[in-house]
């Protein structure tokens, strides 16, 4: 054991130095083996020399193409909601703030097939709005338009949390200094705290956008399963599992690539706003 | 307080190891006393599979009788991946190859019922559908299962048997969703079995056609030659083959097969 007590403020900020007991090692490599093992037992289960005509397949290329498109949809829609409810949630001081907070982030903990089903009798056929979309000429139901709804649906909270975070780390000195000198809201809004929560802002939008295009319990509940329309990568992947279980591993590798990419990029995005 | 926290996790550990190989094997989880059946079996069997197993119980004391009611190829990959399972119904018979190809099936797989696609509406029938033609009627929201599972496989066979070309707005993994959507009113028709429909009692509309009987769904029954109980999995066989048995199926809709 070190010795603690009226050194503890020199060795903390020493980066050398660790108060972890090394024990903690052991269950802390369990927990990565658990995490990476299983994924490389699907890269080594993976049909390498078919690799390229399994992903190449018309139904793979609908795939991906639809949930590229959809993610962007949905990651747009997170950002035109999301950006406001972040604001709302960190700068305004209203009654009830906290349990409109934790309604917000509820689709974060809720599972998406219980979301799908809440957007079924919301927007379905039958659903509260449903009937006048429908009556509006706008049907949802086994359209894209539900699979973006079913993304934009789980996806919001990603941005919201992130995004008010970096609201609440970054204080509201400057937007003071600029109302001080006589800059009207929105000037402030749009010139010192949106550049200034860039990076979280960045980072809640690519997080939104792994979470639109993993999303598969929402979309398979409320949108339907049709090549082309509806049918996203996730989708796909969990069909092609039942008859062509190579196809599904070839596209499985895909969506993990495309999350490594994500979370490094977040992880850069992140260091440079502690910066 | 430093020295329990290593027990603590330990602890954790060990809770976690054994609740993770309990789940893994349903032989191990009932009938501390008795021995066990395992019985897996194609997701459509559910009710009729759950009485008989109550029936084989009855007249086996002491025996247990676990289920694992799944897709029948799902089902079969388990089984070849050495799932503990001591008889294996399936729902149709490209999944029972796969289980017999392995040298897995102790003896012939026999079949024992036989399901036929229905066409599922909703109570009030809002599409106005009666015949099997009306599928194809331009506007309507058809709902099937996908060609890659077996309903949808039925459901393919029938519109190359009648030339009505369908355009479904969704292709579903299983029958259960697609009865799903017709049940919400998303969907003004959905192609399921008929035994779903009867399953699902006043929820849906079942409306029977003629051209159902072009594509025939023969579900098929084996005791399995690697099972822990193969014995007793021969005489669940025997149950569901014999005439108690069949009276169940026919009960909830299954034909009699031949």
């Amino acid at each position: 054991m070190r010795s603690s007590g009226p050194r503890q403020g020199r060795v903390a900020r020493d980066p050398a130095y660790s108060s972890l007991p090394g024990w903690v090692l052991v269950p802390a490599a369990a927990g990565a083996a658990f995490v990476v093992v299983p994924l490389l037992a699907l890269g080594l289960r993976v049909d390498w020399s078919r690799f390229g005509e399994l992903l190449g397949s018309p139904s793979s290329l609908a795939a991906l193409t639809l949930s590229l498109q959809t993610s962007a949809v949905a990651t747009l829609a997170c950002l035109v909601l999301g950006v406001p409810m972040a604001l709302v949630l960190a700068r305004r001081r209203f009654p009830g703030r906290q349990v409109v907070r934790s309604l917000a982030l509820l689709p974060l903990v809720l599972p998406p097939v219980v979301g799908g089903i809440a957007l079924l009798y919301t927007f379905g056929r039958r659903g509260l709005l449903g009937q006048t979309l429908d009556v509006l000429g706008v049907p949802v139901a086994f359209t894209s338009v539900a699979v973006v709804l079913a993304q934009t649906f789980v996806a919001l909270p990603f941005l919201v949390v992130s995004l008010e975070g970096t609201l609440r780390s970054v204080g509201q000195r400057y937007e003071a200094v600029a109302a001080t000198l006589g800059a009207p809201p929105s000037t402030v809004l749009c010139r010192v705290t949106l550049p200034l929560v860039l990076p979280g802002l960045l980072s809640g939008a690519v997080l939104s956008f792994a979470r639109a295009l993993g999303e598969f319990g929402a979309t398979i509940t409320f949108a339907g399963s049709l090549q082309g329309v509806t049918r996203t990568l996730p989708l796909e992947i969990y069909l092609r599992q039942v008859d062509d279980p190579d196809a599904a591993m070839a596209l499985s590798l895909v969506l993990v690539a495309v999350a490594i990419g994500i979370t490094v990029a977040t992880a850069r995005l992140g260091e440079r706003a502690h910066r | 307080m430093r020295p329990s926290l290593p027990a603590a996790v330990t602890a954790v550990l060990v809770t976690v190891t054994v609740a993770v190989s309990g789940c893994s094997g349903p032989a191990a989880t009932r009938a501390a006393g008795g021995t066990t059946v395992t019985v897996f079996a194609a997701a459509s069997l559910k009710a009729t599979f759950t009485r008989l197993g109550r029936a084989f119980e009855a007249s086996h004391p002491g025996t247990a009788v676990v289920f694992n009611f799944a897709g029948s190829q799902a089902l079969a990959e388990q089984i070849t991946q050495g799932a503990p399972a001591d008889a294996f119904a399936s729902a149709n018979e490209a999944s029972m190859a796969t289980v017999a190809g392995a040298g897995l099936a102790a003896g012939r797989a026999r079949p024992f019922a036989t399901n036929t696609l229905t066409i599922a509406v909703p109570p009030d029938n809002p599409a106005a559908v009666a015949t099997f033609a009306d599928l194809a009627r331009p506007g309507l929201k058809l709902v099937v299962c996908a060609p890659a599972v077996p309903c949808g496989a039925a459901t393919l066979t029938l519109e190359e048997a009648t030339g009505v070309t369908l355009a479904p707005v969704s292709e579903e993994q299983a029958v259960t969703d697609v009865l799903a959507k017709v049940r919400a009113g998303e969907a003004d028709a959905g192609l399921v079995y008929a035994t779903d429909v009867i399953a699902a009692g006043d929820s849906v509309r079942g409306i029977a056609f003629p051209e159902s009987s072009r594509a025939v769904n023969r579900n098929v029954i084996v005791a399995l030659s690697g099972g822990p109980q193969s014995g007793l999995g021969q005489e669940f066989v025997d149950l569901v083959r014999s005439a108690e048995g069949q009276q169940v199926l026919a009960d909830a809709g299954f034909g009699t097969a031949t």
